[in-house]
């Protein structure tokens, strides 16, 4: 028997607006961009819910009611699950829908789809926390596999995860991490005596979140013929499948076909002998530990460094990250609900995403997605409200 | 198709170390690309100077390549701004004698194109073109021009451009069978004010390389107000209205609001420079206002070195080569989006002219936060570093093969 495990991710960051420094000190709204441009958080919910993820759930409801083997999973940020609530509840019902098919998982991840991890490990778990509550409210589930931000894996998260009983952790299938070894199989993570791994086979699922709609690509256009014999050739236990929910209608818009691609998968993967849909809990269930992997290093699911330096690898990044977290002592003590809330707000990985820098003296196209002009002016903003937050601390301290 | 050894009559106005702007630099590093390229690069300039130094390196002979300055016999003029043309004002220094200059230099440029064996006519600037064309009339040869600045840019405008400038600026490009411009930011402005058709006008982007990077010792005089914890921001230009002198001290006076431990250093001269002055005194922010004069060579290097930032508030800046000769330095540079250079550089802060808030905005951020400008400075060099005038060689080259049969 072969699984084929699907897990999609669903997150959408509050981006700080364009806060100048004259701000500073005068206004505490670090979020609330109202512009037409990409700033905008409700309106970049609103059109990633109306392109991506109402059309693909109304298409994946009608696939778990057409194949009832059909099942897959989703790792929603806190923040995500927060915008769509106030700004589309209409998409929240969907995804409620589907999990209420019971044949829908639900991962752990960071409420704030933060680093933390890495740098707060204290804060990292109020935040996991915080996480578990609101998918409880939310779905009414509680979520058994872990993943982290960015799919950020290093051999201490797993352990971790194995003292709060998760039954695994996903990380990406990194070739240099692997050697010899497939992807395809379930391995025991260094450190943990339950916890088992999941790795990403990114070949695979790339060939549909990134190479899809690719004319330059030599399979293109991809059928989901073809992509199933792909699946079917694959040697192994299990092909993991995972990508962003927004390579659905946002990544790879409706007109690349994405959606009949989508539609006719589940059929076409039924076709290939001895394939069953799980997910990961499921695929942890059905096959044995083929062996066990060491990642001492961070590895993620980023660009082709598979590292942390999409994130901290330039000194802005580096300044803006240790800024943030110097004063996770001083937002503790404070106890004010709405600067925790920032700061908290402030830690979501894509902030630093936005500064990155990597290959942007190389002429070549920039590769990085990005709602500001520049990774400098990404930075700026931030810091900024950064600045304010702090300012706000002070004058919280100094009232107390 | 390409061709190797074709002969280029190149008519030019100033050359490094005889020049007062970029122009001249921007002539040496394209003679040089495209003498490197295996171009014969016949050099015209309007006056007699000594074939100094500089020259004797461009002659290259014994490296098989030939690069001779042609002078003629008159007078130099330095490269001026509009205020200075002729519009019948009394005192004017210039004018009267510069527009003579155009003339003569033109019907001496027919003169020598009859005597001189070449195979295509490169003219730089307005005050170039008349001799371009008087050459291609002479010998049927095709003609570039190249557009390094117009009359709209030094005037910030339509307004107040002097129509015979502008005239001949036209009619050099309308004669001209390709015609060069520094930025899509110039074309732009070649293809709506002056009427050209955009398919004969192509973007050559200016370089920059070791040649043309100011050298020198590093600080000497900065380096007291950088150790007292003083930033230093740094205008390097020309003090007119194109360079937008005044933006910048408008933005000065924000930004002393917030950090008064910055100085800002105005490097250059122009008909502007009383009137910035003034208006550094006006504004109260004098005791923070540095007016050096026209800097060059070592000084030049060392104010450059000296920065903490770099800015080129420009109203309308063609391309704008000192922010790359900033970014090879390694200083963080802070340009307005109505210039060329912001089309090719990635690694610099870009704002509107007009936004002098935005502009005080992006001089406290990287004034106030050092892992800003380290990230700027780093990526900047290396940016800097790609941008060359053997690129923009291969691009002209590519044009004059397509003129060459």
């Amino acid at each position: 028997m072969k699984s084929v495990c699907f897990y999609f991710q669903v997150h959408q960051p509050y981006r700080v607006k364009r806060y100048g420094v004259f701000d500073i000190g005068s206004d505490s709204e670090y979020f609330n961009d109202r512009s037409e441009g990409d700033l905008n958080n409700r309106r970049i919910i609103e059109k990633v819910a109306r392109k991506s993820y109402i059309p693909a759930t109304k298409l994946l409801l009608t696939l778990l009611e057409r194949h009832p083997e059909l099942s897959v999973s989703f790792s929603f940020s806190g923040v995500a699950l927060e915008q769509l609530e106030r700004h589309v509840p209409e998409a929240l019902d969907l995804f409620k829908r589907a999990v209420d098919t019971g044949r829908v998982e639900i991962l752990g991840e960071t409420y704030y789809h933060s680093l933390a991890f890495f740098y707060a490990p204290a804060e990292f778990e109020r935040q996991v926390a915080a996480h578990r509550d609101i998918i409880r409210r939310i779905f009414g589930v509680r979520p058994r596999v872990f993943r982290n931000t960015e799919l950020s894996y290093r051999n201490d998260l797993a352990a971790w995860a194995d003292r709060e009983g998760y039954l695994g952790v996903l990380a990406e299938g990194w070739d240099p991490v692997l050697g010899w070894r497939s992807p395809n199989f379930v391995y025991k993570p260094i450190g943990a005596t339950n916890a088992k791994l999941l790795l990403k086979n990114y070949r695979l699922s790339d060939d549909i979140a990134f190479r899809f709609s690719s004319r330059e690509w030599s399979e293109w256009p991809l059928t989901s013929e073809k992509f199933s014999q792909w699946v079917g050739a694959a040697e192994g236990d299990t092909v993991n499948l995972f990508m962003d929910y927004e390579t659905f209608g946002e990544h790879q818009w409706e007109d690349t076909g994405i959606f009949p691609f989508l539609e006719k998968l589940p059929e076409e993967l039924l076709k290939i002998p001895d394939v069953q849909f799980h997910t990961p809990s499921e695929v942890i269930r059905a096959h044995d530990v083929k062996d066990e992997i060491d990642m001492p290093h961070i590895v993620t699911w980023a660009d082709t460094d598979r590292d942390l330096t999409a994130w901290v690898g330039n000194p802005m990044q580096n300044a803006a990250i240790a800024a943030l977290y110097t004063l996770e002592h001083e937002v503790m003590l404070a106890n004010d609900g709405r600067i925790l809330e920032d700061w908290r707000k402030l830690q979501t990985s894509d902030h630093f995403y936005y500064m990155c820098t990597k290959w942007s003296d190389d002429g070549d196209v920039h590769a990085y997605f990005s709602p500001y002009e520049s990774p400098y002016d990404a930075y700026i903003a931030y810091m900024n409200a950064l600045s304010d937050l702090r300012l706000r601390l002070e004058k919280r301290r100094t009232r107390t | 198709m390409y061709v190797v050894n074709a002969r280029i009559l190149m008519f030019g106005w100033e050359f490094p170390p005889h020049h007062s702007g970029g122009l001249g630099v921007a002539c040496q590093g394209i003679t040089k690309a495209l003498a490197e390229r295996g171009f014969e690069v016949l050099f015209v300039m309007p006056k007699k100077l000594d074939v100094s130094s500089p020259y004797a390196r461009f002659l290259f002979a014994d490296e098989h390549v030939y690069v001779t300055v042609r002078a003629l016999d008159s007078v130099l003029t330095p490269y001026l701004t509009s205020r200075n043309y002729p519009k019948g004002r009394a005192g004017s220094i210039y004018g009267h004698d510069l527009f003579e200059e155009v003339m003569r230099y033109a019907s001496l440029g027919g003169e020598i194109a009859k005597e001189e064996q070449f195979d295509i006519i490169y003219a730089h600037d307005w005050l170039a073109f008349g001799a371009g064309i008087e050459a291609k009339k002479a010998t049927g040869k095709p003609l570039i021009v190249h557009v390094h600045a117009t009359e709209y840019d030094r005037c910030g405008g339509m307004q107040g451009i002097n129509e015979q400038v502008f005239e001949i600026e036209q009619r050099g490009m309308r004669e001209a069978d390709r015609v060069i411009a520094v930025s899509e930011y110039t074309k732009g402005i070649i293809v709506r004010e002056y009427g050209i058709p955009a398919a004969k006008v192509f973007v050559v982007y200016n370089g920059i390389d070791e040649s043309t990077t100011p050298k020198g010792d590093s600080t000497r005089k900065m380096r007291s107000l950088r150790q007292d914890g003083y930033k230093i921001v740094l205008f390097l230009g020309r003090l007119t209205l194109q360079k937008g002198p005044d933006y910048l001290l408008r933005a000065a006076k924000r930004v002393l609001e917030r950090n008064p431990k910055v100085f800002f250093v105005i490097s250059g001269a122009g008909d502007m420079e009383e009137h910035v002055m003034r208006m550094a005194a006006e504004l109260g922010i004098a005791g923070n206002v540095i007016f050096t004069g026209f800097l060059s060579g070592d000084d030049r290097h060392e104010m450059y070195t000296a920065a903490d930032v770099f800015v080129m508030p420009s109203v309308s800046e063609p391309f704008g080569i000192s922010p790359l000769e900033a970014m090879k330095l390694g200083v963080p540079v802070i340009v307005t989006k109505q210039s060329g250079v912001a089309e090719v550089v990635r690694n610099a802060l870009k704002m509107d002219f007009w936004d002098t808030d935005e502009m005080a905005a992006k001089i406290l951020a990287v004034v106030g936060y050092p892992a800003l400008g380290a990230t700027l400075s780093f990526h900047g060099k290396n940016e800097a570093e790609r941008l060359t005038w053997q690129r923009a060689g291969e691009k002209i080259e590519f044009l004059v093969a397509e003129l060459v049969h």
